[in-house]
């Protein structure tokens, strides 16, 4: 059967175009419907809502207290600044980015001291935020690993739902390693390292650098000291999605550390960086691709490469979100202006969680919730179940996606004991089956 | 040092035995390989060489010669040779800026008044596909990313169709194709002798093309040559693609830059889509807005019923979610203030004349010039070529003569682009095409 399958599947689109034109009947009939995206589904979903109480707990973006989206000080001076530059025009960038944006990008994630910079390692292109910066990168891998290398990626398991779909679609095999833990809300750190053992050298093992999206478990510094080992002794290229770098913890270096230790260890790395969420450019698309490599040379001939995959894909990256980004890392004050207000977001989802926690303790709500506290970042996997988020939905006008993840930018010191009060009843009734 | 990590690779694969080099752990794991620097996994990545476009303005910028011309991508310079942010697009700006707009994501189908905005301009106000609902659109990177999106959705949704381009194309319009492992084919298209359209060729090759084929079009100010199909050559080429079932695919990159006028331009579009025939278009505003870096583009389908509509739309923004995601937000917000806005879309009307008619003029003064030197050569066709390019018909070897004595960049397929001319350099650039033709 398989030796015909590419005559057949001529056949077939000679078939539907040659019906088509008898009937007159669009080439496209036999599209399907895309199934809708889940998480966008729930922003629409409360939008369309309209009982006063109703919550958005789905939004993967930062909320202020009064829930209105965030554009920093720090960015709306930096664009200021820019419109009012006589030297700004809107030529196309090469097609690796802004250089200057690439620059302070790999500093930022490679911190100050970064031998593999110093030396002239690190291959950086500007990238469509994180989307585009994993597109491009798992796009180079498939291409330019060696031959003997399996195309294969390890995600963990739960994961941003797009990174299947990426390395898919960029002819990667995709396999799961074991990482969250519902009994404890916390890392499954021995099914991890299990899976991790198993894999074929060579493989590529995507980590998230910190706050884990959907989960927000991350490991310690021991934990990641573990996987250093197994990561070299297995051979595996560590592929870092990094799109909370200073929003873990309100420290950007602090969130750089996993990445930093990789680097130091001399091992090379892929690294996709984002700037929607730590400096609130998200429709701005600003992202950065980095390969930490072994040498100089090897570098500049990964850079080129890169710009093979780049030129087709959009031909060169959009300028204002990375001519921002640049202004605001580059300029001392700007600088120095944003990682206050990076920490202030920072510090007001961790003020929602220990909300959060403090309502579920005076409502004695059973179970053990500590874990609102111990996760990092804007999301928490509560563990609540299917049924219990649906209802969550209908009864409460709370939306949420219905794996049990909630963003807690998307709660506030008020409503946080109205999310309590509905978990308190979700898990209390019979709707815990 | 990375001998022995290489001869370590080697005893383990032999120790294996396997097919695969790395099946096994190594030998000798207990080797520091910190310490011995061990090769890269991409030591044998090549060195990629420049683009063959884009590479041109690389070239230029290095270069020091007082005298140099980039006559390489086709972005607009003005009479200083300096680049244009258009006037409109400045107002709209400071519109923006004034309304202390969020940085909120776009859907994945991009911004709402864009989207709208992009398809009146192709097919004009109230097209009744507008009005009946069947054309799908989705804002993406410009020309190239709504190629590629449309490249993607052939690729997934007409498996095995092969896409034919004219002889000669815009480079990148191959590769795009071929990244989505879409197979591609040429048709001809440009005729050397005439310098014009060889349009027998280009009917007997489409009349060749297997039904369900997709045809890849210039909307207009064919790149790079400069030729374009009359009408009735356009609508004998509908017919063809109806009589064959060939799907048209348009390629809108200069709709405003051929003869200045955004309907003429679009012409060729809307009368296909009068004949019947279901067609995809890719536009940009690079060069019409002059908004090149920020990225404006979309990519629409204009399909036989609302349903099928829907669907498509579905199914390119599944594409576009593992490409970027969602698109990026500041072009379109410009190309939306721009169009939406009866004053600012005027004004641009205006802008884009002056544009075009800059480039009308030394064009004009170019063939005069050249014409004055070399009476012998016929030289009309550089009036005749229509839009920023001119097909010059230089060899490769005569066009290294222009970069290498005369340091005019330039494209190796022998394309200048007219609008990186001005009247001050005129004299200069006529005397190295003729040095060029007659000395190489």
């Amino acid at each position: 059967m398989s030796e015909f399958a590419p005559a057949a599947g001529r056949l077939a689109v000679l078939t539907r175009q040659l019906c088509a034109a008898a009937a007159s009947e669009s080439t496209w009939e036999h599209v399907a419907q895309a199934p809708p995206d889940p998480i966008i589904g729930v922003t629409d979903a409360w939008r369309a809502d309209t009982d006063p109480r109703k919550l958005n707990l789905g939004v993967g973006a930062y909320r202020t207290e009064d829930g209105k989206p965030f554009v920093l000080q720090a960015v709306r001076e930096a664009e200021r600044q820019l419109s009012a530059d006589p030297a700004e025009n809107k030529e196309y960038l090469p097609i690796s980015g802004l250089p200057e944006f690439c620059r302070l990008s790999r500093g930022l994630a490679l911190g100050p001291t970064s031998v593999a910079i110093q030396e002239g390692r690190v291959a950086t292109v500007q990238a469509l935020s994180g989307t585009g910066a994993l597109r491009v990168g798992a796009e180079f891998l498939s291409t330019h690993l060696p031959p003997a290398h399996p195309r294969i990626v390890y995600l963990p398991n739960p994961t941003w739902g797009n990174h299947k779909t990426i390395f898919a679609k960029a002819g990667f095999q995709v396999r799961e390693y074991r990482y969250f833990d519902p009994a404890s809300r916390g890392l499954d750190f021995a099914g991890m390292t299990a899976d991790l053992a198993s894999a074929p050298p060579g493989s590529v093992l995507l980590l998230h650098a910190c706050a884990h999206n959907p989960t927000g478990v991350d490991p310690d510094a021991e934990q990641w000291g573990r996987l250093l080992e197994l990561t070299r002794e297995g051979r595996l290229l560590p592929f870092f999605d990094m799109a909370y770098q200073g929003f873990a913890s309100g420290d950007v270096d602090a969130d750089a550390a996993a990445v930093r230790r990789f680097a130091e260890a001399g091992l090379e790395l892929v690294l996709a960086q984002s700037f929607a969420k730590n400096m609130g450019l998200y429709g701005e698309r600003a992202g950065a691709l980095s390969v930490v490599t072994r040498s100089k040379e090897v570098a500049a001939r990964v850079e080129s490469q890169l710009k093979l995959v780049i030129r087709p894909m959009y031909s060169n990256p959009p300028k204002h979100g990375a001519a921002i980004a640049a202004r605001v890392m580059g300029d001392p004050g700007l600088c120095a202006l944003w990682k206050e207000e990076l920490r202030g977001m920072a510090e007001r989802i961790k003020a929602m969680r220990a909300a959060l926690y403090d309502a579920l303790q005076q409502r004695g709500v059973a179970g053990d919730w500590s874990f609102v506290l111990r996760q990092i970042g804007m999301f928490s996997f509560t563990g609540l179940t299917r049924p219990q988020c649906e209802q969550l939905v209908s009864k409460w006008h709370i939306h949420l996606t219905l794996d049990g993840r909630i963003s807690m930018a998307g709660l506030s010191a008020a409503s946080a004991p109205y999310l309590a009060e509905a978990i308190a009843d979700v898990v209390s009734s019979g709707s815990s089956a | 040092m990375l001998q022995i990590a290489k001869m370590l690779q080697n005893v383990s694969s032999r120790a294996a035995g396997a097919r695969h080099v790395f099946s096994a752990r190594p030998v000798c794991s207990r080797v520091n390989f910190q310490a011995v620097r061990a090769a890269s996994r991409f030591a044998d990545v090549a060195q990629a060489p420049p683009d063959p476009i884009l590479g041109v303005s690389e070239a230029f910028r290095a270069s020091t010669n007082p005298n140099k011309l980039n006559l390489g991508v086709g972005a607009y310079r003005d009479e200083d040779l300096k680049p244009v942010v258009l006037n409109v697009v400045k107002k709209a700006e400071g519109n923006i800026f004034s309304r202390n707009e969020n940085k909120e994501y776009l859907s994945i189908e991009g911004l709402e008044g864009f989207r709208r905005a992009t398809v009146d301009l192709l097919l004009g106000q109230g097209h009744p596909a507008i009005q009946e609902g069947r054309v799908a659109a989705i804002q993406s990177l410009s020309g190239t990313g709504s190629l590629r999106v449309g490249a993607a959705f052939i690729a997934r949704f007409l498996k095995g169709a092969t896409v034919y381009i004219s002889n000669p194309t815009w480079g990148n319009h191959r590769n795009i194709f071929g990244d989505e492992g879409v197979e591609w084919k040429h048709y001809r298209y440009f005729d050397a002798a005439t310098v014009g359209l060889d349009f027998k060729g280009l009917t007997e090759d489409l009349t060749a093309a297997p039904p369900g084929s997709v045809v890849l079009l210039h909307g207009c100010a064919h790149n790079p040559t400069g030729v374009d199909p009359t009408p009735e050559q356009w609508a004998a080429i509908a017919d063809l693609c109806k009589e064959r079932n060939l799907l048209p695919f348009f390629d809108v990159a200069y709709q405003g830059f051929a003869t200045g006028d955004l309907d003429k331009d679009a012409f060729a579009p809307r009368l296909f889509v009068e004949r019947g025939l279901e067609i995809l278009v890719s536009q940009s505003y690079s060069k019409n807005l002059g908004l090149y870096g920020e990225r404006v583009g979309a990519l629409v389908m204009v399909v036989q019923d609302k349903e099928s509509a829907t669907r498509c739309l579905s199914q390119l923004k599944r594409l576009a979610r593992a490409l970027y995601s969602n698109p990026p937000t500041h072009g379109a917000k410009i190309a939306a203030e721009v169009v939406n806005n009866k004053e600012l879309f005027d004004e641009w009307k205006v802008e884009m004349r002056g544009m075009a008619g800059r480039i009308e003029r030394v064009r004009g003064e170019l063939q005069a010039a050249l014409e004055a030197k070399c009476p012998q050569k016929d030289w009309s066709f550089i009036t005749r070529q229509i839009g920023m390019f001119s097909f010059t018909g230089l060899s490769p070897a005569q066009v290294d003569n222009m970069t290498n004595k005369h340091a005019v960049y330039m494209t190796r397929d022998g394309r200048i682009s007219l609008a990186g001319l001005n009247s001050a350099k005129v004299e200069y650039l006529a005397d190295a095409i003729v040095d060029s033709v007659r000395n190489c």
